[in-house]
């Protein structure tokens, strides 16, 4: 599997996904540039975090008119894993992949700590290693995640099984349902607030982002299996 | 049309003595005259006001800073140049600094903090290192101020906002309160950045006719004389206008750029515009190499209109860096610049005439010796002189805490601001983007793995000014030792140090004492300890309406762990290990935490320090966790072996059971000096002892939610649930008071 990681001028999560690829997953990656145009020849896309031009104007508003963002929205409507995280996650909100939107956290202070996340639904192409409700402890370093979206778009949410991720017995940023993670229908889109990325060494003291990005790489081996058979 | 007609002749300057208010004394402007062998115009003036200003020359400090020690096998650049350099081995070195902020964080907070984070950065990657870490230490006054309670929010908030959104992990640091610093709280920034040997940059206008480059943000108006505003006691008219606007954004753009500039062999020379913006860089850069610099200002890009060359020398606009190219090549270092975005134009050349010649609209509008700039800036030598506090507290009969009861007094003390848990103040920092942080803030000192390698760094920011306040000699010494102690405890073999001087106004003798004492202090310890001063900074007139701060020498430290196996942190690990306290409790209550939390004010002798003692067990200990023999260490600081004994509970759901020899408020609460708290498993107690000379068994880590102490006559027992809560929320609880 080769994976790129999309970097914008302000991005600074790259190298950090870059690394939880390389080392620890073991597959290709490669780093792309925000003034590419195509993204073929990649089987994963990952957006990493940080702060995309300076988050200006507002967090991820003027990455999603990169030139490499159509490239983006084209994978995602093949079907490919497009996984953004933090400000990646902000990024595919702008950019439409993905409903809803972030404001700031209840408290308006950013927030840097590991906080347990409940795996609500293990049937995605990033979750399938997880366990159904699995508690899993995850950093967060934001501040604006605090998710929002109206009733409607909630009641689909819920209906479509999209939320992926929610935070377990304290709510650090105030998000609606809890939200930490969601897909989009077809369930190829995860935007994530959590880093997992952050969460992939153990030397880190922490490995438990790294059934993540084993989800990826197995459901693309399955995935070829079959289209190779 | 530039608003230089508006300036006064170099007539007026003379007659009104404008120099002045630029912060020139009289015997300076005559020097500047006979240097020049006529009278300044305004600009020259401007530039010689600031570049022989205290914050960028050090003409007080320059005869103390003189006696640092600074050689050492590992130091690879000692001080003068962005940062210096230590060796780590296979071709790897770390470059650190420390620089403090404090004028502007007491007039604009935020900014304040926010830029004096920008400006450590660009001196460490200005010497072609990528920054891994950063750490700081903070003051401030009594936080039930409010002023000094939104001081604190701001200046917390402006460093994450610059270390957040630039993803440099904030690692570490110190925070203390004192009413010293209600009005004049200290911002010193430390950053650590990791560089190949072979990348190493020097700051040099080399070659003549080489090519002067400005690339990074453009240059407004802010910021103009901010070295000299450092340089002086804050009023309460202090000009917001000295203070600059950071734009982390910018600063990672010119980073990036920088990192692949350095490996371009058309590079000769790079540095920060920081204090003194482009003054300072090009006087410093032509004079190292002992060349002239020749600028064109109508080249430099502006963010305003009608910039005068004054404006222009003296702002502190922040995101710059001035480079020197090999001449010919500059559409190379464009193409760098441009793909991130930035400016990259050339303004100037190196020539063989030592001066800095300044154009401006084809006219030479300055035109000074470099030298006379950069190094031949005056030096004073301070009449210094022993203040009777000194003496009266030498002189006081040894005080001891009255503790009636022992669970209360823990309590209060592991709820004093200083004490407390920090984590309000971490929980804001991204202290984990780039994905090396082993040991998070809140253990002694912070670990940063190094890619690739099985090596890690430990690294630690230190000063308790109370023990300085009653003797400077001796809480130098204590500055340096300490810091070394969380470099060990954490498994590192300490290295080099940096340091930030921060005091009150040096023209009064007893400062100036304070500064010699301390810097003494220092100096014997870094010898002792092998750890040579390789850079810093001094920060002189923290002073309000004449009251002057505790001396307060920040010492940054950094130290190498050999391998990541032996990173060790502060916590017990598991029940049935053995408690040990290395060195014995002494009743050393001068400027102790329990005398500030039962007298209110710091008196008496500070706690003696045997440097032939400290250095034996700092050895002894590292070589038993180099072993691994050492289940957690943790060194005894603030509140003694109580408060140490209660951290290294705190979070693990364990407790622990241990017999003190004599009275427990003394056991307890002494701050006795050179003293660790170890535990170690059962199997390796024998081993342990054999290599620590002064351990001296307590007791045992238990399953038990309590901590149990003993004595001959008393057994205390204390509930940790309990007191961690009231040292997780007393910080907490502060911020969320009203006023």
């Amino acid at each position: 599997m080769k994976a790129a990681v999309i970097v914008f001028p302000g991005s600074n999560c790259d190298q950090d996904m870059f690394y939880a690829i390389k080392e620890g997953l073991g597959e290709e990656v490669e780093y792309v540039w925000h003034t590419e145009t195509s993204l073929d020849g990649f089987d994963a896309v990952l957006i990493p975090g940080g702060f995309s031009y300076g988050d200006y104007l507002r967090s991820g508003a003027i990455a999603r008119f990169a030139n490499i963002m159509p490239a983006v929205i084209q994978a995602a409507k093949e079907g490919k894993p497009v996984l953004g995280v933090c400000n990646g996650f902000q990024i595919l909100l702008e950019a439409g992949l993905l409903p809803g939107a972030m404001l700031r956290n209840r408290d308006l202070k950013f927030i840097c700590e590991t906080v347990p996340l409940k795996v609500v639904n293990p049937n995605t192409q990033f979750t399938s290693e997880y366990k159904q409700d699995e508690i899993i402890q995850i950093p967060i370093a934001h501040g604006e995640g605090n998710y929002y979206c109206n009733e409607e778009t909630l009641a689909e949410l819920k209906a479509n099984n999209q939320i992926v991720f929610t935070y377990d017995s304290q709510n650090p940023n105030g998000s609606l349902a809890d939200i930490a993670g969601i897909v989009n229908k077809e369930g190829n889109v995860l935007g994530m607030m959590p880093h997992p990325e952050r969460a992939a060494d153990l030397v880190l003291g922490n490995d438990d982002g790294l059934k993540l990005f084993q989800s990826i790489l197995k459901h693309w081996r399955d995935y070829h299996a079959a289209y190779t058979s | 049309m530039p608003l230089t007609h508006l300036e006064p002749s170099p007539e007026q300057i003379e007659q009104d003595k404008v120099y002045r208010k630029m912060g020139l004394s009289e015997k300076e402007y005559e020097n500047v005259k006979n240097i020049l062998g006529r009278r300044p115009n305004y600009t020259e003036t401007g530039l010689f006001s600031v570049m022989w200003s205290e914050h960028c020359s050090y003409k007080t400090s320059k005869p103390v800073l003189k006696t640092f020690p600074t050689k050492g096998k590992q130091v690879l650049q000692g001080p003068g140049e962005g940062a210096g350099i230590v060796d780590i081995g296979d071709g790897q070195a770390v470059a650190f600094k420390i620089e403090s902020h404090n004028h502007p964080s007491a007039v604009e907070p935020y900014q304040g903090a926010a830029t004096g984070v920008g400006g450590i950065i660009r001196d460490v990657f200005s010497m072609g290192a990528r920054p891994i870490a950063m750490l700081n230490s903070l003051r401030f006054g009594d936080p039930s101020i409010p002023r000094v309670k939104y001081l604190f929010e701001q200046i917390v908030a402006g460093i994450a906002g610059y270390g957040n959104c630039i993803g440099i992990p904030t690692v570490g640091g110190e925070i203390a309160f004192d009413p010293c610093y209600n009005e004049n709280p200290l911002v010193n920034a430390m950053c650590v950045g990791l560089i190949n040997h072979e990348d190493i940059q020097v700051g040099q206008a080399r070659g003549l006719g080489n090519t002067v480059m400005y690339v990074g943000a453009t240059t407004g108006r802010d910021g103009i004389h901010g070295a000299t505003f450092a340089s002086e006691e804050l009023t309460e008219d202090a000009e917001r206008s000295a203070v600059q606007v950071g734009d982390p954004f910018m600063e990672k753009l010119l980073l990036e750029a920088c990192l692949e500039l350095i490996k371009h062999d058309a590079l000769v020379g790079i540095q920060d515009m920081g204090a003194a913006g482009l003054v300072s860089s090009s006087s410093e850069m032509a004079s190292k190499a002992g060349m002239g610099i020749h600028m064109n200002l109508d080249d430099i890009p502006q963010r305003e209109t009608n910039m005068t060359p004054y404006e222009m020398m003296l702002s502190e606009s922040q995101e710059r860096m001035l480079i020197v190219v090999k001449k010919g090549r500059e559409d190379e270092i464009t193409a760098i610049f441009e793909k991130w975005g930035l400016h990259a134009v050339t303004v100037g050349e190196v020539i063989e005439e030592k001066v800095l010649r300044l154009e401006h609209k084809g006219e030479i509008v300055a035109e000074v010796p470099v030298d006379a700039l950069a190094e031949d800036a005056p030096v004073y030598h301070m009449p210094s002189e022993e203040p009777a506090k000194y003496r009266e507290n030498q002189s006081m009969a040894p005080w001891k805490p009255q503790v009636e009861n022992i669970e209360e007094t823990l309590t209060q003390l592991v709820s004093m601001p200083t004490i407390a848990s920090k984590e309000w103040v971490y929980r804001q920092y991204d202290h984990m983007v780039q994905t090396n942080t082993v040991v998070a803030p809140g253990s002694d000192a912070a670990v940063v793995r190094i890619r690739g390698t099985r090596k890690a760094l430990a690294m630690t920011t230190d000063c308790n000014a109370k023990y300085l306040s009653l003797d400077p000699l001796v809480g130098g010494q204590i500055a340096v030792s300490e810091a070394a102690r969380n470099i060990v405890c954490s498994g590192g073999l300490p290295l080099a140090i940096t340091d930030c001087l921060n005091f009150g106004n040096p023209e009064k003798p007893e400062v100036f004492w304070e500064i010699e004492q301390a810097a003494k202090g220092m100096s014997d310890a870094c010898l002792s300890l092998n750890t040579p001063v390789i850079s810093g900074n001094v920060s002189l007139y923290n002073e309000t309406n004449k009251h002057a701060i505790d001396p307060t020498p920040v010492v940054g430290m950094v130290g190498l762990i050999k391998d990541i196996d032996h990173v060790t942190t502060s916590e017990f690990k598991q029940a049935g290990d053995a408690i040990y306290v290395i060195g014995k409790a002494d009743g050393s209550f001068g400027g102790s935490a329990i005398q500030l939390l039962q007298e209110g004010n710091a008196f008496g002798k500070a706690p003696a320090l045997d440097l032939a003692i400290e250095e034996q067990r700092q050895a002894q200990l590292l070589e038993a966790i180099q072993s691994g023999y050492v289940q957690s260490a943790h060194d005894l600081s603030d509140g003694g072996l109580g408060v140490a004994l209660a951290e290294s509970v705190f979070g693990t759901g364990l407790g622990a059971e241990v017999e003190l020899a004599n009275d427990l408020a003394i056991e307890l609460f002494s701050e006795t000096q050179s003293r660790f708290l170890v535990s170690v498993t059962k199997e390796n107690r024998e081993a342990f002892e054999a290599i620590v000379n002064d351990a001296i068994f307590l007791g045992h880590v238990t399953d038990k939610q309590s901590i149990q102490f003993s004595s001959k006559n008393d057994v205390v027992t204390v509930n940790p649930v309990e007191l961690e809560k009231a040292w997780k929320g007393a910080l907490t609880c502060f911020m969320k008071t009203e006023n």
